[in-house]
């Protein structure tokens, strides 16, 4: 019996490592290519694009809700504000991308460190509830300080600058496939920073603070430390992706700091599948296909959405990836 | 010198006197059994100790230093382990994993992000070292949710093991479980206390387990000590008998 259960524990281990493997591979062999399958389905490779970028601020959403069962009902805030930092950059202080989303993501995270510090002890509910106030109150502040943001408009007269490589400039304004190309390398850089720590100790100490908060307590874990950590950087996760989505659209927008959009995240990661690491991605992917093909059809495309995240969550509450990963796996 | 000292402590919710006044002092290398009636405050008492809860009044002194007013995670540093009397685990991580992350932990790793190789050869052999210990080599790459009772307290009691601490306070480590896992916990219990040395203190309601483990008892009712002393005395003890014994047997 011990014998049996010794020598099928490796072999089980060792299945499970060839299957994330695999599904690694598959992933990023459907991301590297998309601008090559996409027209035969329909798609265009901007779309394809904006799953990456949404897709990025889902993961973030769900580095917090998924791995550390902490729910921020507010994240659009850090998306917005690193929106905003890129796109204010562009306009007013230099004509340099990567600058500007070193900028964004610097003022969408240093913003979600500070107030982060002051929400870290309310749990449940209550950090939910405080998160969305953060959020309405930037959402206002853009809306409002029109001389600066543009109001209600939105932020407009920037564009992305071509990238200067030293021995060549990539053209990623007119060159939509280029474009792909340089967000799908932001995405994978930030992915794997993501991927680096949640396999580490740090990384344990979150799923421990989501399995049971007093257990990591009484182990010596300080639980208001660690949440304030994975909350910061996930507000950097979160402004380096908005910052990306200023310059997919050359536009950044009050509505993207709305707490409607901060819900959009919370249902993509639930789409997708919180408990898993890629499921936030086809969370997105899901939901961005289906809000491009169905508002061409429909205005009411939110109502399609909402009923596919309501059967999601009744039947297959592991999200779609989990779903398709038991039917692999059975 | 005294490892533990317990000052008057007193715990008030509203009008209810959870503890009352109580104080102990708990030696290095000793095993003490807390008991008593249901509600009489046992569970309160540890919370004071691990800081669970602030006590009303009174002061707990931890090896020399007042540690009355620090937070839990502060207590464990110094030293201080528990467990729960219902499981606290992390149930959809492998049992291995639980006690990877207290090893973890307890070796100053919990902010690291990369473990160089020889740290992380360390950390799987004391979790490998844990898990012999209490028989769970079987069951380690199991979700810990889905174990035995018996299993699950066995992994949280090697979780707090893995702390490597100078008091472990068990709450109640054998409720709940069949002859068997009772015996299995208690042989552990005792290992650790006669092989390591481990101070420990214990609630339990099992009187088997206690006048088998025991070095001195301590009876709580309603809230105030009613007598402490040797397993012998407390069996002879007639306010003991009265109180509780008698009603328990
Ligand atoms: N957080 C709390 N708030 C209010 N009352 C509490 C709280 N915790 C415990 N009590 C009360 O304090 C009294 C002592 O409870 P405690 O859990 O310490 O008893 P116990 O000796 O551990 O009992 P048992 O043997 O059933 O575990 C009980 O009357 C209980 O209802
Ligand atoms: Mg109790």
């Amino acid at each position: 019996m011990t014998a049996a259960v010794d020598k099928a524990a490796p072999v089980a281990a060792n299945r499970e490592r060839a299957r994330s493997l695999a599904m690694l591979a598959a992933i990023w062999g459907v991301l590297a290519l998309a601008p090559f399958w996409m027209p035969y389905l329909g798609g265009y490779t901007a779309l394809g694009t904006r799953v990456l970028v949404l897709g990025l601020g889902a993961m973030a959403v769900n580095f917090l809700l998924g791995f550390t069962g902490v729910l921020s009902f507010g994240h659009a805030a850090w998306f917005g504000l690193g929106a905003y930092g890129c796109g204010l950059f562009l306009k007013f202080i230099a004509h340099s991308t990567p600058l500007s989303i070193v900028a964004g993501t610097l003022l969408g995270g240093v913003m979600g460190a500070i107030l982060g510090a002051l929400i870290v002890r309310r749990r449940g509910v209550y950090f939910a509830m405080v998160t969305i106030a953060f959020g309405q109150v930037f959402y206002y502040i853009a809306f409002q300080w029109s001389s600066l943001t543009g109001g209600d408009d939105g932020l407009r007269g920037f564009q992305r600058a071509p990238l200067d490589l030293g021995f060549t400039t990539v053209d990623i304004l007119y060159n939509s496939t280029a474009f792909y190309y340089f967000v799908l390398i932001c995405f994978a850089a930030a992915a794997a920073v993501m991927g680096f720590i949640l396999r580490s100790p740090f990384g344990r100490t979150m799923l421990a603070i989501r399995e049971n908060e007093r257990r990591a307590r009484f182990l010596g874990i300080p639980i208001e430390l660690h949440i304030w950590i994975v909350f910061t950087l996930s507000c950097f996760f979160m402004a380096f992706a908005g910052s990306l989505y200023a310059l997919v659209n050359n536009f950044a927008d009050p509505l993207g700091l709305h707490y409607s959009q901060s819900g959009n995240f919370v249902i993509m990661a639930v789409l997708g599948g919180m408990r898993k690491f890629w499921g936030p991605l086809l969370g997105a992917a899901v939901f961005v296909v289906l809000q491009d093909y169905v508002s061409s059809l429909t205005v009411n495309w939110q109502f399609f959405i909402g009923l596919l995240f309501v059967v999601v969550v009744l039947f297959f509450p592991r999200g779609l990836l989990g779903f398709f990963q038991q039917r692999v796996q059975s | 010198m005294t490892l533990l000292r317990v000052e008057n402590a007193s715990k008030k919710f509203g009008d209810l006197v959870a503890v009352d006044g109580v104080s102990m002092t708990v030696e290095p290398g000793e095993l003490r059994a807390v008991i008593g009636p249901n509600g009489a405050g046992k569970t309160t008492f540890f919370n004071l100790i691990s800081g669970f809860l602030t006590p009303s009044s009174g002061r707990i002194v931890f090896d020399g230093e007042d540690v009355t007013k620090l937070l839990p995670a502060r207590r464990v540093w110094r030293g201080m382990a528990r467990t729960f009397q219902i499981t606290e685990v992390f149930p959809e991580l492998t049992a291995r994993e639980n006690l990877r992350i207290a090893v973890e932990v307890a070796s100053g790793y919990r902010l690291k992000t990369w473990l160089s190789r020889d740290a992380d050869g360390e950390v799987r052999a004391r979790v490998v070292d844990l898990l012999d210990m209490s028989g769970l080599v079987d069951k380690a790459d199991r979700l810990v949710g889905e174990l035995a009772h018996g299993d699950q307290r066995a992994t949280e009691i090697m979780m707090a093991l893995a702390l490597r601490p100078r008091l472990l306070l068990l709450d109640e480590p054998t409720a709940g479980m069949g002859d068997k896992e009772t015996y299995d916990i208690t042989q552990l219990i005792r290992k650790l206390h006669k092989n390591q040395n481990l101070t420990i203190v214990l609630i339990e309601h099992d009187m088997r387990v206690v006048f088998h483990l025991a070095d001195r008892i301590m009876v709580l009712a309603e809230g105030a000590m009613l007598a402490e002393g040797t397993p012998q005395e407390i069996a002879a003890n007639e306010a003991v008998q009265t109180a509780y014994l008698g009603k328990a047997a």
